[in-house]
């Protein structure tokens, strides 16, 4: 990262806040499993990915919190805000669908986060640099568990075949907009702060590629990708998520627990 | 969590009495009983069944807890609840693991579960209406669990007891954790206060039916209590339970569901009153508020993942098939 640009309180703010939401949100519907899942083991596998990422996105809300300065805590930026102010990407809110849609979901979340996380490692932003640090090796196990799934799942039954080629159609509208860039990602990139998701892509397709072709299944290329996340439009399901999530602190403003 | 009093095993054994005796020499010895070793067929029985419902208990238990997984009031709360729950796998994991040993698969074990024929804790028959039976559990089923527990760590059974070993850290864990999230509402506002008050008043009684029947009316304690499976007898547990925990609710602020609670000079201990036989045993025949849904929450699980499972397995074997292709093209 060359030449660092100064880079306001606010834009880094909105930065830290996608990726917070991103991780609270997927990590959320990876929780929505406990108990549930198609063995032990992955009772087990599950809330362990989902405690990584609800564990990346409290230290993000965090920094995100003393950023702005308005003495907001992680609590009230993660649960009093309102639908259209979460700005997480909508893959992260996608609905769990079947395992081979949860697995997948998985997927394409770590291969795009992985070389995020590795492009903030020398991040001009030292708290950023620290956080990734940790994360960088969190995301690692979730891109092998979740690859190894998919590979297991595209290339084991007829049926589970079957499933793994309708989760790949029914994500494919949402890969795109991760690596979407914008006056955001581009002040964070010039600031040496984080890379530009823009510049991302090949690495996510180096991670995905192998998996994919490992599992025997087709990459699709959709004409049609979906957006709006980074800009509070989201799909109709959040707005469940968020009532969930939200309820204790709705129904009981301002206590402490 | 949770293994109850046993519910229904069989201890009658049919070897003779010289290899009763010598096995009962080990079992005086404090000799532990390793998976090779010979021994009743009776102990075997009586410990799948009681290790499995010990393992099905941790893994209904997660049931009620995840209710409240999506909807934890903090983001801290969230974590440490997600990572209780994993626990409570991990300890169905090692239990069945022990379980194993005996000679039972897991998935025999699970088609019990899912059949009825065996049993878990009834506590799970509960349901979780508010945050506080979050905190309830973790104190007073987690807490019950301990008590239970910490004697199976010297149970005659290796495999059983050294399992017991690590689970009983994480429990002891988990009930400090659930007392905490009792004691901050039990000091929040008006409306927390109450929610833990209720939660208190709906646990309470469930907890204490948890160790299971009164020594007098248990068939099969005293079998147990020879092979040094068990320990202490129900009575004894359930005693150590009430002593241990009153003084902690108290010191919160809260107050017990039982008027003729009160504490007993001459014996060291409390009095407490009658538990309600005929709700425990309508529960444990499966007529609790959330037998059906327990169950069926598990069966859902486990038909909607079979197609999982069984692409594990191909996947597998198309890869085995592959290593031994490869390795004929390459002889
Ligand atoms: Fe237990
Ligand atoms: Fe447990
Ligand atoms: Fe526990």
């Amino acid at each position: 990262m060359a030449a660092a640009a100064a880079v306001s309180g606010e834009a880094l703010t909105a930065f830290l806040l996608r990726l917070a939401d991103d991780h609270l949100i997927i990590g959320h519907r990876l929780s929505e499993w406990c108990g549930h899942a198609p063995m032990l083991e992955e009772d087990l596998a599950m809330p362990n990915m989902a405690l990584d990422l609800i564990g990346q996105a409290r230290t993000l809300y965090q920094y995100a919190g003393e950023v702005e300065g308005k003495g907001r805590d992680e609590d009230q930026i993660a649960y009093v805000r309102r639908e259209r102010d979460y700005v997480n990407c909508l893959m992260a809110e996608r609905e769990n669908g079947d395992f081979a849609h949860t697995m997948l979901r998985q997927l394409h979340f770590a291969a795009f986060m992985q070389p995020l996380w590795q492009g903030m490692l020398s991040s001009r932003d030292e708290r950023l640099a620290g956080i990734a640090a940790k994360a960088e090796k969190e995301v690692a196990y979730h891109i092998r568990h979740a690859g190894e799934w998919v590979v297991r799942l595209g290339d084991g039954t007829e049926e589970s075949t079957r499933r793994m080629k309708a989760a790949v159609e029914a994500l494919a509208p949402y890969v795109d907009e991760l690596f979407e860039s914008d006056a955001v990602t581009k002040a964070m990139a010039e600031a040496g702060i984080a890379p530009d998701p823009a510049t991302l892509r090949p690495a996510f397709d180096a991670i995905v590629g192998p998996i994919f072709a490992e599992a025997g299944l087709a990459w699709v290329e959709t004409q049609h990708g979906q957006t709006g996340g980074r800009q509070g439009r989201h799909g109709e399901a959040l707005g469940f998520l968020l009532a969930e999530l939200q309820h204790m602190q709705r129904t009981y403003p301002g206590m402490i627990w | 969590m949770y293994s109850q009093g046993l519910i229904g095993a069989k201890t009658e054994t049919t070897e003779d009495e010289a290899f009763l005796a010598a096995f009962q020499a080990r079992i005086d010895a404090e000799e532990k009983i390793e998976p090779n070793d010979p021994m009743p067929e009776g102990y075997r029985r009586t410990l799948i069944r009681q290790i499995g419902q010990h393992a099905h208990s941790e893994i209904v238990g997660m049931l009620p807890e995840g209710n409240w997984i999506t909807r934890a009031p903090s983001l801290r709360r969230k974590a440490a609840l997600l990572a209780k729950v994993q626990d409570e796998g991990g300890h169905g994991l090692y239990l069945y693991s022990a379980a194993e040993t005996l000679g039972v698969s897991r998935e025999e074990m699970t088609e019990e579960l899912l059949s009825g024929k065996a049993k878990y804790s009834s506590i799970f028959n509960y349901p979780t209406l508010t945050w506080a039976d979050i905190g309830a559990i973790g104190w007073l089923v987690d807490g019950a669990a301990i008590m239970n527990q910490i004697p199976l760590c010297r149970c005659s059974y290796g495999p059983y007891a050294r399992a017991m070993i690590r689970v009983c850290k994480e429990e002891s864990f988990h009930q400090r954790q659930g007392y905490e999230i009792m004691m901050t509402l039990a000091r929040g506002t008006p409306e927390q206060k109450e929610m833990a008050q209720d939660a208190l008043n709906r646990w309470w009684w469930p907890s204490l039916m948890m160790f299971g029947p009164h020594d007098a009316d248990s068939q099969h304690g005293d079998q147990s209590m020879k092979w040094k499976i068990k320990r202490f007898t129900n009575d004894e547990l359930r005693q150590k339970f009430v002593d241990a925990t009153v003084p902690q609710g108290e010191f919160i602020g809260l107050t017990f569901p039982d008027p003729d609670l009160k504490w007993n000079e001459e014996k060291g201990g409390y009095d407490f009153g009658a538990i309600d036989w005929d709700e425990f045993w309508r529960v444990v025949k499966g007529h609790g508020p959330m037998n059906r849904e327990r169950i069926a929450a598990r069966q859902k699980a486990w038909d909607d993942g079979a197609w999982v499972r069984e692409a594990a397995l191909a996947h597998a074997e198309k890869r085995k098939a592959r290593r031994a292709a490869a390795k004929m093209a390459a002889e």
